[in-house]
């Protein structure tokens, strides 16, 4: 089997707290084979995020069926790790702590614990950082360490949900440059949803465009370049400008069936 | 500001107080309306010293601590469990939140002539079965009337904290732990109870504050013929108001040591809170 994530028709609804019924997400069909690097853009609001959490098993789909990793995702399972957007370090652990969160919830003996969350430290570049506290990082840094923690209970799939979302310009092009690295270095394969189309041309070997809410998958489009990727190159430049129309396309058609309901 | 000048300053206040109440205390010139400093200072410095053949200051004051730390001991057990299943589970909130709410503003003094039809004068020794001898006397300190008052006063700050805490636990944590194949004990004892930890501390120290000052009305309650807020009471009836001054002090600074501890700890244990933002 080569595809790792597999999605027939999922749709998922809300109901707000004016009691109306909003679908999130209509008819999705995704697959994602083993060592993909796969991009998830689209306008605020289509349903990105809860895809993604679909995927990790934290939240159920209405309908449709969801194959994750060989099993069915309807709940959480080590096999699937996720980083989230907002600083999800715990700031009465340190870092190291963190890192072993994971292996305590699987009952590891205390000595693989420290000895697997080391190793992971070290592959993220924070093994010197293994004793400080969260309040003593950046938040480029606090990344990092999420993005131990999710690896080192050893996941065959990475999700993570604007992981770079909240980190200034600068950390963020460092923080994609190493996130292909650990990508190379651990063969994960890699969901990851952005609103930044630079960061998706940047990173993926597949972007998957959304459309505005009910969300649904509009376009799926491969990127054929060698890493490391180069903005200055005008393919990657026709690409950006490609997906960004499609997405203010979206964003138009979503505004008027705003102004007309 | 240099640590010695900020010492100095709050010295300062002190020593104006002091300085207007013994000018006050020679204006008035009578020692039932206003003791003098140096009356009241002769009480604190010997605490041990019998008072009114009621025993002394420190005994009385330990007797109190005991009585308190037991209402408020109950009051822990039953806030913190309670506090953490409202935070967490809407529907348990949705069953005790109006319905606790209901009593929250009585005061904790209005409940005095339902507990006493409740309770009486029973005591601890009661519950045991010890009708004499030192343990008797021992646990007939411990009246259910006052302990169920100074329960009353600590209970909503600890409950009300504690659902605080719960409830402000940030959902990623959660979330990550959810990721990471915790179960719904692992939430509880990992991310839930550490990160809520604060907080109840928080509430447990004002919870104590408040059974604290809940003491003299309890002590107040008939039955009652030892304690600090009792001596204070009998003082008064017998117009030794620098046994008064003195004994209020006591239950000041009592109350402050108590704090400060909780303060400390809270600052040792919690310094990633204070220092997270």
């Amino acid at each position: 089997m080569t595809h790792i994530v597999h999605l027939q028709d999922v749709c998922k609804s809300f109901v707000t707290e004016h009691g109306q019924t909003v679908c999130a997400l209509e008819k999705t069909n995704l697959e994602v084979t083993r060592g993909e690097f796969v991009c998830i853009v689209g306008p605020s609001g289509c349903g990105k995020s809860t895809l993604l959490r679909i995927i990790s098993g934290l939240e159920h789909a209405d309908s449709g069926q969801i194959t994750c990793a060989g099993r069915p995702g309807n709940k959480p399972h080590r096999d699937v790790g996720m980083v989230f957007q907002e600083y999800s370090v715990l700031p009465w652990r340190t870092v190291l702590d963190n890192v072993c969160l994971g292996l305590e919830f699987v009952q590891e003996k205390k000595s693989t614990r420290i000895q697997r969350a080391t190793q992971y430290l070290g592959l993220v570049g924070m093994a010197r950082f293994a004793n400080a506290f969260p309040y003593e990082l950046s938040g480029g840094m606090r990344q990092r360490v999420a993005i131990a923690r999710a690896l080192a209970t050893g996941p065959q799939v990475l999700l993570m949900d604007e992981p770079f979302g909240a980190l200034d310009a600068h950390t963020r092009i460092l923080m994609q440059k190493e996130l292909l690295r650990i990508w190379r270095e651990t063969q994960k394969t890699v969901i990851l949803v952005t609103h930044s189309v630079d960061e998706a041309v940047y990173l993926a070997d597949r972007i998957v465009v959304m459309t505005a809410r009910p969300g649904r998958i509009r376009d799926v489009i491969r990127i054929d370049l060698d890493h490391p990727r180069e903005r200055r190159n005008p393919l990657y430049g026709q690409m950006t400008a490609r997906i960004l129309d499609i997405l203010e396309e979206e964003v138009v058609t979503a505004g008027e069936f705003c102004t007309h309901s | 500001m240099p640590v010695y000048f900020s010492r100095f300053l709050s010295l300062v206040t002190v020593l104006v107080f002091l300085g207007l109440w013994s000018w006050a205390a020679i204006a008035i010139g009578n020692k039932v309306i206003l003791p003098t400093v140096g009356e009241v200072a002769d009480l604190l410095v010997q605490p041990t010293a019998d008072l009114l053949s009621m025993g002394s200051l420190l005994t009385n004051v330990l007797v109190s601590l005991l009585r308190v730390l037991l209402g408020y001991l109950i009051a822990v057990a039953i806030g913190i469990p309670l506090g953490i299943a409202m935070g967490y589970y809407s529907a348990v909130h949705t069953m005790f939140g109006d319905f606790l709410n209901l009593f929250r503003p009585i005061p904790p003094l209005a409940w005095v002539p339902l507990v006493m039809a409740w309770f009486g004068i029973a005591s601890l020794a009661d519950l045991f079965g010890v009708g004499r001898g030192p343990w008797f006397i021992y646990l007939n300190n411990f009246k259910y009337s006052m302990m169920f008052i100074i329960f009353i006063g600590a209970f909503y700050p600890i409950l009300t904290s504690s659902i605080h805490g719960v409830r402000t636990v940030n959902r990623v944590f959660i979330d990550t732990a959810r990721v990471l194949g915790a179960s719904e004990l692992d939430i509880f004892r990992r991310i839930l109870l550490p990160a809520s930890l604060p907080s109840m501390v928080n509430g447990m120290r004002i919870g104590l504050g408040v059974a604290w000052m809940c003491l003299v009305s309890a002590e107040m309650l008939p039955g009652s013929i030892s304690g600090i807020g009792y001596l204070i009471t009998h003082a008064y009836t017998l117009a030794a108001t620098d046994i008064v001054v003195a004994g209020m002090i006591s239950i000041g600074l009592t109350g402050a040591l108590m704090d400060w501890l909780f303060r400390r700890v809270e600052r040792r244990c919690f310094s990633w809170q204070r220092l997270a933002r």
